[in-house]
């Protein structure tokens, strides 16, 4: 009785222990995340980036509606190609990055997931903050889980990649950012790109 | 002076110019960082580069044509010989 109660307990952990979700860390050693970002101007479309990306997400393949984590930008991170548009977008007027130095993104809920093979995809809502304003957003992700696939992007290392994907607009009024001027100049709509994967180690 | 003046407003516009189109012709603003295109092999990211590059635009152009200008300008009120 007692060695029966004993297995019991010990495939109750063990699959408790296999289901239970990985975190993925994405602070990315090769450089390659980045969130993208486009606004409209009158003489050209702003385009810039930031690279400055870390955070944790808990990803559990067999459930991956269940999904959680939190994605964070150093607004110091973020480039565009003209020096002057960039010291004015950090500037006080703008994004203030000494004040507000970071952007989050902190996920609350998976919604329409829909799973195949390894990709993922599914409506996220959760928490972003900017300029210090945070508001709840719903946004498409896909989520791409490469199993054991860390020691080809990262020499002498085994474990996992989580590849995550997601294209959103916000509109730079919501956060406080300059409400109602410079339309004319720039757009009030923020196109945000998303690109980052978070690796898994074993 | 009016002579000289008049031929430096006209190297700094045909320079400018020149210089303008050498490097692309860009009719956007002036850019001090380009982005270059990296793909990750493994996740198929593509990340973005910056790389350090002078690229004039058309504010660089502005401003050397509106220097020439005033230079062309300031000429016409320089008397043609000084004595």
């Amino acid at each position: 009785m007692k060695m029966k109660l004993a297995i019991l307990v010990l495939m109750t952990t063990t699959s408790a222990a296999l289901a239970a979700p990985q975190s993925f860390d994405f602070k990315d050693p090769k450089g390659i995340n980045n969130a993208g970002f486009k606004l409209d101007a009158p003489l050209e479309s702003i385009n810039g980036s930031a690279s400055g990306i870390y955070g944790t997400v808990a990803f559990d393949a067999a459930n991956p509606g269940a999904t959680q984590g939190k994605i964070t930008v150093a607004t110091s991170s973020l480039i565009v190609p003209n020096p002057m548009q960039r010291q004015h977008m950090l500037g006080k007027e703008w994004l203030d990055a000494t004040k507000f130095p970071t952007i989050i993104f902190e996920s609350k809920e998976f919604k329409n997931v829909q799973t195949a093979g390894d990709t993922t995809t599914a409506d996220v809502t959760g928490t972003f903050t900017l300029k210090g304003v945070s508001k709840e957003l719903t946004v498409p992700v896909k989520l791409t889980y490469l199993k054991d696939k860390l020691g080809d992007r990262v020499p002498n290392q085994k474990g996992d990649l989580l590849v995550i994907r997601s294209n959103f607009s916000i509109k730079r009024s919501d956060f406080n950012i300059n409400p109602g001027r410079f339309e004319d100049k720039v757009s009030d709509s923020i196109e945000i790109t998303l690109s980052v994967a978070g690796a898994s180690p074993k | 002076m009016k002579r000289y003046l008049r031929m430096i407003a006209a190297v700094l516009m045909v320079g400018a110019i020149a210089f303008w189109v050498a490097a692309g012709a860009n009719p956007g603003w002036t850019k001090t960082r380009v982005p270059k295109r990296v793909t990750d092999e493994v996740t198929g990211l593509e990340g973005v580069q910056w790389q350090d590059k002078f690229v004039p635009g058309v504010d660089f152009l502005g401003a050397a044509l509106l220097g020439a200008g005033i230079l062309a300008g300031v000429s016409y009120f320089v008397p043609a010989k000084s004595k």
